[in-house]
């Protein structure tokens, strides 16, 4: 074959590149649509509550994960540090995950439980109090300011239709259970479950 | 993963690398001589030409080259679907390998200190730098790099407690961690201001700080009533339920006049997360004659 009848010929040039750039699309990432250990949710894993859910978003609304991963790595150095390593069935529920790629402050995929709310609470509101080395910056308006719920049921509703399983009483209740309360007590109920489902350290 | 997947993977990737193998055989223009010549491809678009020469030979065999090295590395690590490749190499292995190693180094240096008892443990001072360690790592983010605490979680250096300073306490402390839930009001939840104002100058008075010596005198029954059940009729609180001494002008919440009223009307609840699932006994151990060291 001479190269020249490829790059003579537009059509078979342009079926030959998609053929060359969807290989390690077809091969890496395809076969994952249909893993039993992506899809399926890990053993006693719950969908989050409707002020969980919330303060996830606020979460993400805060840009949290832009200096956060929620994602530890099998090596020992990091498992030491943040408790098990992450695993696929820990993120089925996750629209979008939260993964992250970069990581300015620690890791946050094992915070769940490991400070107590009156900790997250105190740094949040002024990081430097509890930690005076830090550079997280403060958060003191999620202290004044109530959580929206009036999306939290269309949410859920759409997570619903995603294949997260809600129940119709959670989404009718959902509404009143993040009513009235404060962001930061969204924020820390999501936090204070972060990764709490594989508890052992190894 | 399934064999169907399997299969796809491996005609995905080996076919991937065949194709790249054969398209630069079948483009390629047989060397006749080491040396260029001037032939061009025929096109000249405003009197630019391009030489029509093969591709040189080193990279030609740098083609060939990353063609028998992605086969290689195909044979020996984990790529074609269920295939785990020759060296049995994953990265959980991986990661139980470098744990194990590390196990059998350190596991050894905690356990030498596993089984003495925490006051013996706290005169050692190779157990001690370890434990300062430990502390630096695990516990100074709430209670500082030097055990002194601060707004809401307790200093360790002072020979107060809340549930106790015994090399047991201390122990059940970072094993199973603590729950504190003062309620608002303690037991009298319809506290009317004015005696919020009286159990707040009683509660004052216990370190003769009283703003006023007639309300701290009315304060005594509303303590009795609201507070007494867990502080103690004398105020000296009780370690069995982690209930603080009020009368040792020490304060985890504040001591002046408006940030014991903000903990009596609102209440506080505290946690000392547990500790023990996430690190090893002999460990705590070690953290335990540490924070015992701290103020014996």
């Amino acid at each position: 074959m001479k190269h020249e009848i490829v790059e003579k010929n537009l059509g078979l040039m342009i079926v030959l590149i998609i053929l060359t750039i969807s290989g390690g699309f077809l091969a890496e990432v395809v076969p994952l649509f249909f893993s039993k250990q992506t899809n399926e949710p890990i053993e006693g894993l719950e969908p989050l509550s409707a002020l969980e859910l919330e303060g996830r978003d606020i979460y993400i609304r805060e840009g949290c994960h832009v200096c956060h991963t929620q994602q530890i790595r099998p090596f020992r150095a990091e498992t030491e540090r943040y408790g098990h390593y992450s695993v696929a069935g820990e993120f089925v529920y996750d629209r979008p995950f939260l993964w992250g790629s970069k990581r300015t402050g620690p890791d946050l995929a094992r915070v769940g439980g490991r400070y107590s709310d009156a900790w997250q609470r105190q740094h949040l509101y002024d990081p430097r109090s509890v930690v005076p080395e830090s550079n997280m910056p403060a958060f003191p308006w999620l202290f004044e300011d109530r959580v929206d719920h009036t999306d939290t049921e269309a949410k859920m509703k759409t997570l619903q239709t995603l294949g997260v399983p809600y129940t119709d009483e959670q989404i009718a209740e959902a509404a009143s259970a993040v009513e009235g309360k404060f962001e930061i007590e969204a924020l820390v109920a999501y936090l204070q479950q972060l990764g709490t489902v594989i508890s052992e350290k190894r | 993963m399934s064999t169907f997947w399997s299969i796809w993977i491996s005609v995905i990737v080996l076919g991937t690398i065949f194709g790249c193998w054969w398209l630069l055989m079948a483009t390629r223009k047989s060397q006749t001589t080491d040396t260029e010549t001037d032939r061009t491809t025929g096109h000249s678009f405003d009197g630019i030409e391009e030489y029509d020469n093969p591709l040189p030979k080193w990279w030609f065999y740098l083609f060939i080259g990353t063609c028998v090295f992605s086969l290689g590395y195909l044979a020996l690590y984990p790529g074609l679907g269920n295939f785990q490749g020759l060296l049995g190499w994953s990265s959980t292995n991986q990661w139980e390998t470098e744990m194990q190693q590390a196990d059998a180094r350190y596991s050894e240096l905690y356990a030498r200190y596993g089984d003495t008892p925490v006051p013996a443990l706290a005169d050692n001072e190779d157990a001690m730098k370890m434990g300062q360690r430990l502390f630096a790592n695990n516990c100074a983010v709430c209670h500082g790099s030097a055990g002194r605490g601060s707004l809401g979680f307790p200093n360790l250096t002072d020979n107060d407690w809340l549930y106790g300073g015994e090399p047991d306490n201390i122990l059940t402390t970072l094993h199973e961690g603590r729950n504190g839930n003062m309620p608002a009001k303690g037991f009298m939840p319809n506290m009317n201001n004015t005696q919020v104002d009286q159990v707040v100058n009683y509660v004052l008075s216990f370190s003769d700080r009283e703003k006023s010596a007639e309300a701290a005198e009315a304060g005594e029954a509303v303590f009795a009533q609201a507070c007494a059940g867990c502080h103690g009729t004398d105020g000296k609180g009780n370690q069995g339920m982690g209930a603080p001494n009020l009368t040792d002008n020490i304060w985890l919440y504040g001591s002046t006049y408006d940030w014991i009223r903000e903990t009596v009307v609102n209440g506080r609840q505290n946690q000392m997360p547990a500790q023990g699932g996430r690190l090893s006994d002999d460990q705590i151990q070690i953290l335990a004659a540490y924070v015992y060291s701290l103020s014996n």
